[in-house]
């Protein structure tokens, strides 16, 4: 009884500190089921490669992807000669040579994905004083993360609800704290071809991307999961033994 | 108890001149400890072990961090994504932040159940309350260490509640923060005391296992051991039971590490520091969210005393009152158990506790049921902490007739139905 | 440490085995998962995946005229690449295995004659031997002499004089063109 109510201590004191920042307005987004979530989950390979094509067509001409190298798209299942292509499409920025200038060159698989912007000013300048933030961890960095990820693509509305009054140049969005988003809704019906023939609804895209960017968090999750099973099931039947022997040496007392 | 014959020559050469494999027998092995502890007595030696297992990963984490603004946030996610194991290391490190915090709340209900602070204890109980002080503060400091925006944030109002120290707070602030704000200087500091402090909670751990020893453990009947009868040797009854309950420990921890490792983190940390931009809603982690809530309790002035400067003094109050516990306690009578009275107002102080971090973690102009603003259940709450401590100790002691205590341990064992290993 | 409590009278034969074989197998699981939990510790140290990703370097020879040569980074370690002069050569093949301290032929050392590539790090101390700029000493044999301890190297970067014990290592690599090598 008094260990249930330690438990219940931990619960609650754990739930009260999730439902803590939820005061921001905008509507709670809907669990959908994803292919990461659950013990066992794994990423989606093929929506994997979609979700990369639309971040790369259209979430990266305003959204680096800093903390994610070339090299790391072989957890997406790309071959190493794949990636050398992928990346030999954008150039960069290296240097200074042996005349002490910058030059660029095609990337290479162990560059960074590219930067949109030099710095954070020119970003704010190039989107009417709004900064593009990096989507490398975006997925853990809000709350409800790729469920939010996903309503929050889908949740664009084309007029504001009467009597709510919007800022210029803002889109409204049901799922955005305060609803006013400055990003325009960015991805449209057809928006990019898909090179396995999906069709690409902004539902799909939207998924797509979602799955991508999960994967951006935390590229490792798979590796995790699976080690996890193995230390649990070792755990468990190490402190089982342990209590049969706790059992059994104790016994001697009574 | 004597002290045993040594037949391996070379523990024996050593064992003359520095008897390490004496003292080792004589505080692990032989050590008489109370036959009748239950599991919640678990809770020392598991706070001991993760002492060890925090301060492993602490030192292998350092070798990949990098203390410096530009640069945390992303040596961070490199030992996350690059580095061998690292998201493990700092998974395990991370989660047991909070384990520790668990386990160490644990251990002080317990203390607090059983008396077990009472004649003579009272310097074993201090030095765990400097211990819980210098755990808070290395969280704390830990908590920066990743650079996003809570540790950022963290920092600063933390560093700031100093500024009501009268004269001087602006001083001592800008002297925390080596500048103008939480900058580089600060981070630096905080990485480098966080390195320093677990070595002291050792050594404190050291001094509190010492005059833990010195009367040994106090026991669920609160009555000390009066003969060989009462006791059983630590090993190999304690060590196979402490070992047991650390399995337990270890699926829980490894449940959250593997499968829900930001189950305790704020989102906004995950966002890099930003000096410009304050995240909605601060709160510190859930282990540090009663003090918090007892901080924003006083909005009022006392006569002259500014609002602010007094809900730093109730914050740092809340826990250094736990210093004079041993004198306010008036009780002749350690344990619970034969404590009717206090036995339910402890379930009052532990379910006052619940609501405070519960408050704490909840913006304080927010309404509960739609009525009440939390504000008021804080300060109620708050109230309640400190006259749990000033007022219901000393009279309980006075007031209270409590049960009869056994003659001692064996005999309660005897006259109790032969029971489950272990059990209450 | 027999202790009366151990010693309980009770306790058969029986119920003794199975608690010591109880012991050894709970013993035995916990060291291995104890041993196990160190690989993370020591793989935590191991090169990382960032810093194995530049484990190779791609070099483009096609700036380097007869004669000069180039000093570039690959593993954090110098790497000497030099177009041989075809004097150069002929010496380093005409020499008598009998005169190299550890001998080996000139042409197991190249993949293309021009070409010598090798690891600029003395077998000694670790030095990095003088004479990959004009103007610097070459030594007694007109390839590379490391100043700490006096070692003097040949064309083909074999030791010939001096405490060194070996030849300056040749890296791993390979031409992906003419005028590229991949080291690594």
């Amino acid at each position: 009884m008094r260990r249930l109510f330690a438990l219940a201590t931990v619960l609650a004191l754990s739930v009260a500190s999730a439902g803590a920042a939820s005061a921001a307005v905008g509507l709670k987004p809907e669990a959908r089921d994803w292919s990461f979530d659950g013990v066992t989950g794994t990423y989606d390979r093929n929506a994997l490669r979609r979700g990369l094509q639309v971040y790369l067509e259209v979430c990266a001409s305003c959204h680096s992807l800093n903390l994610v190298a070339y090299r790391h798209l072989g957890g997406v299942g790309f071959s190493a000669e794949e990636i050398k292509a992928i990346a030999a499409e954008f150039e960069v920025e290296d240097g200074p040579n042996e005349e002490g200038e910058m030059f660029t060159r095609p990337a290479r698989a162990t560059d960074p994905f590219p930067q949109p912007f030099a710095n954070d000013q020119e970003a704010r300048a190039a989107n009417s004083g709004a900064l593009p933030p990096d989507l490398s961890v975006i997925n853990k960095a809000r709350k409800g993360g790729a469920n939010y990820m996903y309503a929050l693509l889908t949740g664009y509305r084309e007029e504001a609800p009467q009597g709510f009054e919007m800022m210029e140049g803002m889109s409204y969005n049901d799922y955005f704290p305060g609803h006013q988003i400055a990003m325009p809704p960015p991805l449209v019906e057809d928006g990019v071809e898909y090179a396995d023939g999906t069709k690409a609804s902004v539902e799909q895209m939207s998924a797509d991307v979602t799955i991508f960017l999960e994967w951006a968090g935390e590229p490792g999750m798979e590796d995790r999961k699976r080690l996890g099973i193995k230390v649990l099931l070792f755990l468990l039947v190490l402190t089982a033994m342990l209590f049969a022997l706790k059992r059994k040496i104790w016994a001697d007392l009574h | 108890m004597a002290t045993p014959t040594w037949n391996n020559p070379i523990v024996k050469w050593i064992d003359y001149r520095l008897p390490v494999f004496s003292f080792m027998h004589h505080e692990l092995v032989d050590y008489p400890t109370p036959r009748n502890l239950n599991y919640w007595w678990n809770f020392g030696s598991l706070a001991g072990i993760v002492l060890v297992i925090m301060i492993a990963t602490g030192i292998w984490l350092a070798m990949h961090y990098m203390p410096h603004v530009d640069y945390a946030f992303d040596s961070v996610e490199r030992i996350m994504r690059d580095v061998n194991y690292g998201w493990l290391l700092r998974y395990v490190h991370m989660n047991g932040g909070s384990m520790f915090f668990i386990v160490v709340y644990i251990h002080v209900f317990r203390g607090l159940y059983y008396g077990s602070y009472k004649n003579p204890r009272e310097i074993l109980w201090i030095m765990g309350v400097f211990i819980l002080l210098a755990m808070m503060a290395t969280a704390f400091m830990g908590y920066v260490l990743p650079w996003g925006q809570m540790s950022f944030w963290a920092a600063t109002v933390i560093t700031s509640l100093f500024s009501a120290v009268p004269l001087v707070g602006d001083a001592i602030v800008s002297w925390l923060w080596g500048g103008f704000a939480v900058d580089n200087p600060t981070l630096n500091r905080f990485f480098s005391l966080h390195y320093l402090l677990p070595f002291i909670i050792f050594a404190l751990v050291f001094v509190h296992l010492w005059a833990l020893h010195v009367h040994k453990s106090s026991n669920p009947l609160g009555i000390d051991m009066k003969g060989p009868q009462d006791s059983i040797p630590f090993h190999p009854y304690y060590t196979i039971k402490d070992t047991f309950g650390l399995g337990v420990l270890m699926v829980i921890w490894m449940f959250f590490v593997f499968f829900a490792p930001n189950f305790f983190l704020e989102p906004d940390n995950y966002i890099e520091a930003n000096p410009l931009v304050t995240p909605a809603h601060i709160v510190p982690e859930w282990y540090l969210m009663p003090f918090y809530a007892i901080l924003r309790a006083i909005t009022f002035d006392i006569w002259f005393i500014p609002a602010k400067l007094i809900g730093v003094v109730a914050m740092f109050a809340s826990i250094l009152i736990l210093l004079f516990l041993p004198w306010l306690d008036t009780s002749k009578v350690r344990s619970a158990k034969f404590r009717p009275i206090y036995k339910q107002f402890f379930w009052i102080f532990f379910v006052d506790c619940l609501i405070l971090g519960w408050i704490g973690a909840n913006p304080p102009d927010a309404l509960f049921m739609d009525t009440v603003p939390l504000l008021i259940i804080g300060q109620i709450g708050t109230a309640y902490y400190f006259l749990h401590f000033v007022l219901v100790f000393p009279l309980l002691g006075w007031l209270e007739r409590p049960r009869m205590v056994p003659e001692s341990i064996s005999a309660a064992v005897v006259a109790a139905e032969p029971p489950a290993p272990g059990s209450v | 440490m027999a202790d009366s409590t151990t010693a309980d009278p009770g306790a058969t034969d029986d119920g003794e085995d199975r608690r010591d074989f109880l012991l050894i197998a709970t013993s035995t699981v916990g060291a291995v998962g104890t041993a196990l939990a160190c690989w993370p510790f020591i793989d935590f140290m191991n090169p990382s995946a960032d810093v194995l990703a530049l484990s190779t370097t791609e070099v483009d020879l096609s700036p380097i005229e007869v004669g000069q040569s180039i000093t570039v980074v690959w593993q954090g370690k110098p790497v000497f690449v030099r177009r041989r002069t075809a004097e150069e050569i002929e010496i380093a093949q005409a020499v008598p295995m009998g005169d190299l301290i550890e001998p080996e032929e000139d042409g197991a050392r190249v993949q293309k004659a021009d070409w010598l590539i090798m690891i600029g790090v003395c077998t000694h101390l670790g030095c990095i031997p003088l004479g990959q700029r004009s103007g610097e000493p070459k030594g007694e044999f007109d390839g590379w002499f490391c100043p700490c301890h006096g070692s003097h190297y040949d064309t083909s970067g074999r030791i010939r004089k001096g405490p060194a014990p070996n030849n300056l290592p040749i890296p791993p690599y390979e031409f992906l063109d003419d005028t590229t090598i991949k080291i690594g």
